[in-house]
């Protein structure tokens, strides 16, 4: 019995990272520009499918291609705002969110013409087989998806609190007229909230499909568990996202294993509904915060 | 002006003998026998396009060896193809052009379960003879409401009988089994559970998980614990081979993985690596030829498909492609037999027997409009990245 439960522990904890890093994701566009990026998942997808790319066609080594596909995934995240939403620039927030959902359907598409329909995998980062510990089997790979995931969050929250080009980040969604004022080039601001967003997709994406593997489709679902883990944590909270991931994950994974597993893509979007119909802020969010957001 | 002159009547004089002999030749087509048609309809496109892909490849490959052959007796073979992009109203739609349109006197396909069972209706009121491509028993039974149907996809209840048998062979008494929660999934998970008792074998763990799953250890944490002699996981797609992977990562070796038939593509087999050694499935024998003993009645006419097959396309034949040939077949074995007369085929192939094809010798009846059964599979096991059959 103890066995099972780390076990489920284990695999609730490395999904929920995902999440969470996808969650991240979504928070760092929000912050910044006040758009619900849908086409998030579909960075993580291109993530993951780049990675093969680059290491199984270009056989590159997995750390070049690790860089490479995050990478590549940044520039598209800026041209995506370049060429898409900075051409919307003037419409109303809730416009600019359904352009996101027709670029999700553009990426996905288009992946699905250069990859094909079938899942890729990738070699696991460090080779071995799996660390036992009391009975539970920890793969190494599950290792490297919670240390990065957490490397992520502290980072960001560092940037975002201390740093010069966070804070202006930060000031561009709160008064983007008084950030402009005050000499902040919120353009440049936007661009770099895209690409680092892009960015933390494509790694989360690289970093699971030696696991889980990747095809065309996986983006959307992704996408919308790392939604509710970024509702769930309040939206535009980078430790609230870590938790409510985590939570989401763990929740997940003991439903599959002590009630049924039949419901377990059902918990994602309980949590989601009981969150806005009683906290909408979200857990670490800000009520007044909150009330002054459009979304 | 005089050589402008001759020009013109040169020009019209060319034209004129071009025009003969196009009216000639015309003549001379008209001479031949009328072509025989055959009407099908695949999902080469949309979410099954994995299945309609090498079926119409396949079923073009037999059309253009037949005519290179002279035809059916003479008459060339035309094949009227339609594409219903996985979608069950197109295919309707198709079905019914090909009916009313094309007067086709036979239809092969439709791809899957769902796209043929929205098309039974038509095709039993249209009273066309349509072979599906599908494997849901449903397309063809009761029989007497399925008059006009076929199949050549083998039901899960034989793929489930031939894994019970071995499993039986093998002394596994407990299993538990993991089933992807989509229309594949849910019709093996509905054929574990009905015949495990008749066999003499206990449940004692049925998980479901979703078709996007990332991580199955829980379930497969969860069937550890229940504790069964065999493990048997019924998906398609990639979890399948997730589902490889995270039993290996759970060191669960000591309890063997049984797949379903959905595995039968080398492709798993590379994605999954070398945690795939030592599964275990049912397979039909159209994807392993060459393991076949050279006496057996199928040997050769699977060599000769993968042969020609893999010659022309430079890719693996799949149980898919076997489907489109094994309904091609029938469907000119009727019409060499009985000629382009929609009831006239529909007997025919109702009293076929032992016809030997890609996916086994198909005895068809009035009370099977199927014709195979579970001794039509092979059980392989996965060895060296390759399959071999199981002892």
């Amino acid at each position: 019995m103890g066995t099972d439960f780390l076990q489920y522990v284990i695999s609730g904890i490395t999904i929920g990272a995902i999440y969470a890093m996808v969650a991240i994701g979504y928070n760092i566009i929000y912050s910044v520009t006040e758009i619900i990026n849908f086409a998030q998942g579909e960075f993580v997808m291109l993530g993951g499918l780049f990675a093969v790319f680059f290491a199984g066609t270009l056989h590159l080594p997995l750390y070049l291609a690790f860089i490479c596909a995050v990478a590549v995934a940044g520039c598209l995240g800026l041209a995506m705002d370049r060429f898409i939403i900075g051409r919307a620039r003037e419409s109303s927030v809730l416009s600019l969110i359904i352009i996101t959902i027709a670029v999700s359907i553009l990426l996905k598409g288009s992946a699905m013409l250069a990859w094909g329909k079938d899942p890729y995998s990738l070699p696991a980062f460090s080779s071995g087989g799996p660390i036992m510990v009391a009975g539970a089997a920890i793969q190494p790979q599950a290792l490297w998806i919670t240390g990065i995931c957490a490397l992520v969050v502290i980072g960001l929250t560092l940037f975002f609190r201390k740093s010069v080009y966070g804070q202006a980040m930060l000031a561009c969604a709160n008064n983007p007229q008084a950030a402009r004022l005050v000499g902040i080039p919120v353009r440049y601001m936007v661009f770099l909230s895209f690409i680092l967003s892009a960015a933390i997709g494509a790694a989360a994406g690289v970093i699971i499909t030696p696991v889980s593997m990747m095809e065309y489709e996986r983006g959307a679902l992704l996408g919308l568990k790392g939604f509710g883990a970024a509702a769930f944590g309040g939206l535009g909270q980078f430790f609230g996202a870590l938790v409510a991931g985590l939570i989401l994950g763990l929740a997940e994974s003991f439903c599959a294993g002590y009630l049924s597993s039949g419901y377990k893509d059902a918990v994602a979007l309980v949590l989601l509904l009981m969150v806005l119909f009683l906290k909408p802020e979200g857990l670490f969010g800000n009520r007044e915060a909150a009330r002054l957001k459009k979304f | 002006m005089k050589s402008a002159k001759n020009l013109i009547c040169l020009a019209a004089l060319g034209t004129l003998i071009a025009a003969a002999i196009l009216f000639w030749s015309r003549g001379e087509g008209i001479a031949a026998k009328e072509p025989y048609k055959i009407g099908a309809v695949f999902s080469i496109t949309g979410g099954a396009s994995l299945l309609g892909e090498p079926e119409k490849k396949t079923a073009e490959m037999i059309r253009d060896e037949i005519n290179k052959q002279g035809g059916i007796d003479g008459h060339p073979l035309e094949l009227v193809m339609y594409d219903d992009e996985t979608d069950p109203t197109k295919c309707n739609l198709a079905v019914k052009k090909l009916n009313k349109k094309d007067e086709v006197p036979v239809i092969i396909g439709p791809s899957t379960s769902g796209t043929s069972l929205a098309v039974v209706g038509v095709a039993e009121e249209a009273q066309v003879p349509l072979i599906s491509c599908a494997a849901s028993y449903k397309i063809v039974t009761p029989v007497e409401t399925h008059k006009w149907i076929f199949k050549v996809a083998g039901s899960d209840s034989h793929v489930v009988g031939k894994m019970f048998d071995y499993m039986k062979s093998k002394n596994v008494k407990k299993i538990g089994i993991m089933t992807v929660s989509d229309g594949f999934g849910a019709s093996g998970r509905e054929e574990l559970l009905r015949l495990a008792p008749e066999n003499g074998i206990t449940i004692v763990a049925d998980e479901r998980y979703g078709p996007q799953d990332t991580d199955l250890s829980a379930q497969l944490t969860k069937i550890r614990s229940a504790q069964p002699d065999a493990i048997v996981n019924w998906s398609t797609g990639p979890t399948q081979v997730l589902a490889v992977k995270n039993w290996r990562d759970l060191g669960m070796d000591a309890i063997p993985l049984y797949q379903s038939h959905g595995f039968g593509n080398l492709k798993n087999i590379e994605l999954a690596g070398k945690a795939a050694e030592g599964v275990i499935l049912p397979l039909a024998r159209v994807n392993i030829g060459n393991l076949l003993p050279d006496d057996h009645p199928q040997k050769k006419v699977i060599m000769e498909y993968t042969k020609s097959y893999e010659e022309r396309y430079k890719e693996p034949v799949s149980s898919f492609g076997g489907h489109a040939w094994d309904s091609m077949y029938l469907a000119i074995s009727a019409l060499k037999a009985v000629g382009p007369d929609p009831a006239k085929i529909r007997d025919h192939i109702e009293n076929t027997k032992d016809f030997v094809g890609q996916h086994g010798i198909f005895k068809m009846s009035p009370q099977d409009h199927n014709g195979l059964s579970k001794d039509d599979l092979e059980m392989v096991v996965v060895k060296d990245g390759k399959w071999a059959l199981a002892k």
